[in-house]
């Protein structure tokens, strides 16, 4: 077992992986940066034999990596914010081609105001790209969510990209102790990428990258569709076995106190090790407070959520994110509609907190339990859609 | 190269299938087939291609005219997509996951809207890292895929459908961008521009010197557009002649940094020539606009005398 305690966590796990990738495109952004940079110091020491190819932009490296992955080369960037927002186009590219690579997002707000600092909306923007996407509490999640990123991108059954998402600066930048797994262990559990089909197939040429008339073009949004929905056992089946590999235990979701939880708060990155310390709390003085901490937003676990959900009173839905559609952040959409898809008819209310990097605390969660136990027991009405911490 | 054949060359299985969807009279795939026919024997290639005419045309699901691997990303991406492939093809030879008499060659095909503008940060980028490839732009000198708009590479005065001749307008108002003395900037190991010939060979000396010129090279081809420049079909090689001998097009290329003229014309044609024989310069031979075809000439002039400065030819 190996450790690791300084404030380059987020890249050395990441560093360490790339042995078992064979290019790696990046363009530097904040918070990101150091990952290509730690990359580019273990290739000019001879640690690591990655192709890193030093981009003039965040829409060209997602560009290359494409080119790398088609033409039969496991590859993977990093970025941020701006970077991710950079690369849209070729986001939805990746997924429609159905190319298996990997992205570490290391969450940032997107502009403007320009600000470096944590929210989600980077991610979730792209929600829709057709990504997987798992996020990340902590420094030890992220490395294990990414070293399962890839039996789950190269699942036959799925063949699509994968977005691991952590808070920037607030667990990129955070010296915590993790565990590794040696090298040898992570090489077993990734395997050998053995395309079956590839640009450099010698012999086998293929063409990537149709222009389809509509007589074709639904059907392969469809079946990028199905993938995606495939994905939701694929990433079950990876938590399985990573499980058995390092003792760890990973689902769609955690549920964290649910078992008799009359309140509830779904919640997605670092805050969930806040809000799961006001949990602690508030069950010291008796009140039924639970956690779900979302790990897999794409597919989204509708049903599954429904169904942890059945019994409790209300529920706080937490975005670190603000969509502007005027009902409320992306997470408060997609699970009171699944919530009703699934006749789960439970109070709601869609917080937006967090952003730009705006500190949650502990007792901004147990204001938020305190504001769902006065609905349900007293009655009250709520704002719905509500902001937190927001300058008076 | 020796001993070019054009017969031989000829006779050379293609690598780009007949059947796709591109326009009679259209140099873009006359350009492509020239370029592929300097791949040596036994040489694998993967090619890329930029969004346009060429790529809607010759890659329709479920078809395709290609022979080789090829790969289509977006519109303003072709240079860091095949920067990617090159990347992996290094990546696995190192891995010993090809084997090792196995080469691949990496071409990618632009139009001028792909290269001279969208695309032109990701072409930038590619030649600066120095990745071995060839990029191929076929400059038809518009947006022809979407229907003849302007592009920084259309020439001045062209009539495009978003530089319209009009009362008020005599088409477009700026000189094209000198794209390939750009790239030869860049410092690559290779630049070149080229048209058709009668014997095809300048094309092929510079395109299989752009392939066989390890690191990044640039080839820039005139492929005239029958729908854009609007002329007859079947009259695309004596465009080419008219463009080469008014010194509109010049012959050259940039070898490790030496410049040198491929083809002097014993005597320069005035511009007019080339002009007449297009409808999108029909507008300059009313009366009262001989002055436009004199601003034109003059800038002809002017390039070329710079062209023969940097090959040191100026007299």
């Amino acid at each position: 077992m190996q450790t690791c305690a300084d404030n380059v966590c987020c890249v050395l796990p990441y560093a360490r992986i790339l042995v078992y990738r064979y290019v790696m495109p990046a363009f530097p952004i904040t918070p990101s940066t150091e990952i290509p940079q730690m990359v580019s110091n273990y290739i000019a020491n001879g640690e690591i034999n990655t192709e890193f190819i030093p981009v003039e932009s965040e829409h060209s490296s997602m560009s290359a990596a494409i080119g790398a992955e088609a033409a039969g080369a496991r590859s993977l960037t990093a970025t941020s914010s701006a970077g991710l927002a950079l690369m849209w186009e070729e986001l939805l590219l990746a997924a429609s081609n159905r190319m298996p690579l990997v992205l570490a997002l290391v969450n940032r707000t997107l502009s403007g105001p320009i600000n470096i600092n944590c929210d989600h909306s980077d991610s979730m923007g792209a929600r829709d790209t057709g990504w997987i996407q798992i996020y990340a509490e902590n420094n030890q999640e992220a490395y294990d969510n990414f070293i399962q990123a890839y039996p789950i991108a190269e699942n036959p059954a799925v063949h699509l990209p994968v977005m691991i998402c952590q808070d920037g600066f607030i667990t990129s930048h955070a010296v915590e102790n993790i565990e590794l797994l040696e090298d040898k262990e992570v090489k077993d559990f990734v395997g050998e990428y053995e395309p079956k089909e590839y640009l450099l197939n010698p012999g086998k040429p293929i063409a990537v990258g149709p222009y389809s008339a509509t007589h074709y073009a639904m059907e392969a949004k469809k079946n990028q569709e199905i993938a995606l929905e495939n994905a939701k056992d694929v990433i079950l089946k990876a938590a399985e076995d990573f499980a058995r590999l390092s003792g760890r235990k990973y689902g769609l979701f955690e549920e964290y106190r649910m078992e008799d939880a009359d309140y509830a708060m779904l919640i997605i990155g670092s805050a969930a090790g806040t809000a799961k310390q006001a949990v602690d709390e508030l069950r010291g003085k008796g009140m039924k407070a639970g956690l779900i901490k979302l790990r897999v937003f794409r597919p989204f676990p509708a049903k599954e959520l429904a169904e942890a959900l059945r019994s409790v009173k209300a529920l706080a839905i937490m975005d670190r994110c603000e969509s502007y559609n005027g009902n409320g952040g992306p997470l408060g959409s997609e699970v009171t509609a699944g919530l009703y898809r699934n006749k789960v008819m439970i109070e709601t209310v869609n917080y937006i907190y967090g952003l730009a990097g705006r500190d949650f605390t502990v007792e901004d969660a147990c204001g938020v339990f305190a504001q769902l136990e006065d609905a349900a027991l007293n009655g009250k009405e709520i704002e719905q859609y509500q902001y937190i911490g927001l300058r008076k | 190269m020796s001993n070019y054949s054009l017969k031989e060359m000829m006779n050379k299985p293609e690598r780009l299938a007949p059947g796709h969807r591109m326009c009679a009279g259209c140099g873009a795939t006359i350009a492509v087939r020239a370029v592929l026919r300097a791949l040596h024997e036994g040489d694998r290639a993967v090619i890329g291609n930029a969004t346009g005419c060429l790529e809607v045309s010759s890659y329709m699901y479920p078809y395709t005219a290609w022979e080789d691997s090829y790969i289509h990303n977006a519109f303003e991406n072709a240079g860091a997509t095949l920067s990617g492939v090159e990347t992996a093809y290094r990546a696995l030879k190192k891995r010993g996951k090809l084997p090792a008499d196995e080469t691949f060659k990496f071409i990618t095909f632009g139009g001028d809207g792909g290269t001279y503008d969208i695309g032109f940060q990701s072409l930038s980028g590619a030649m600066e890292r120095g990745h071995d490839l060839v990029y191929v732009c076929y400059d038809n000198g518009a947006y022809m895929n979407t229907g003849i708009q302007r592009s920084s590479a259309t020439p001045m005065f062209a009539d495009t459908t978003t530089t319209p001749v009009g009362s008020q307008s005599s088409g477009k108002m700026q000189n094209r961008k000198d794209l390939a003395s750009i790239i030869a900037d860049h410092d690559v190991p290779y630049a070149a521009q080229t048209t058709f010939t009668t014997d095809f060979k300048d094309i092929h000396a510079k395109s299989e010197k752009a392939i066989y010129t390890e690191g990044a090279s640039f080839l820039n081809i005139m492929a005239p557009c029958p729908r854009g420049w609007r002329y007859e079909t079947s009259d695309i090689m004596k465009i080419c002649k008219l463009a080469v001998e008014t010194c509109y097009w010049p012959l050259f290329e940039v070898d490790h940094g030496k410049w040198s003229l491929s083809y002097e014309p014993k005597k320069k044609l005035p511009i007019e020539d080339f002009l007449r024989e297009q409808g999108r310069f029909r507008h300059l031979f009313k009366s009262g606009n001989e002055d436009l075809i004199a601003q034109f000439q003059a800038e002809v002039d002017r390039r070329w005398d710079d062209l023969l400065y940097k090959c040191n030819r100026y007299k």
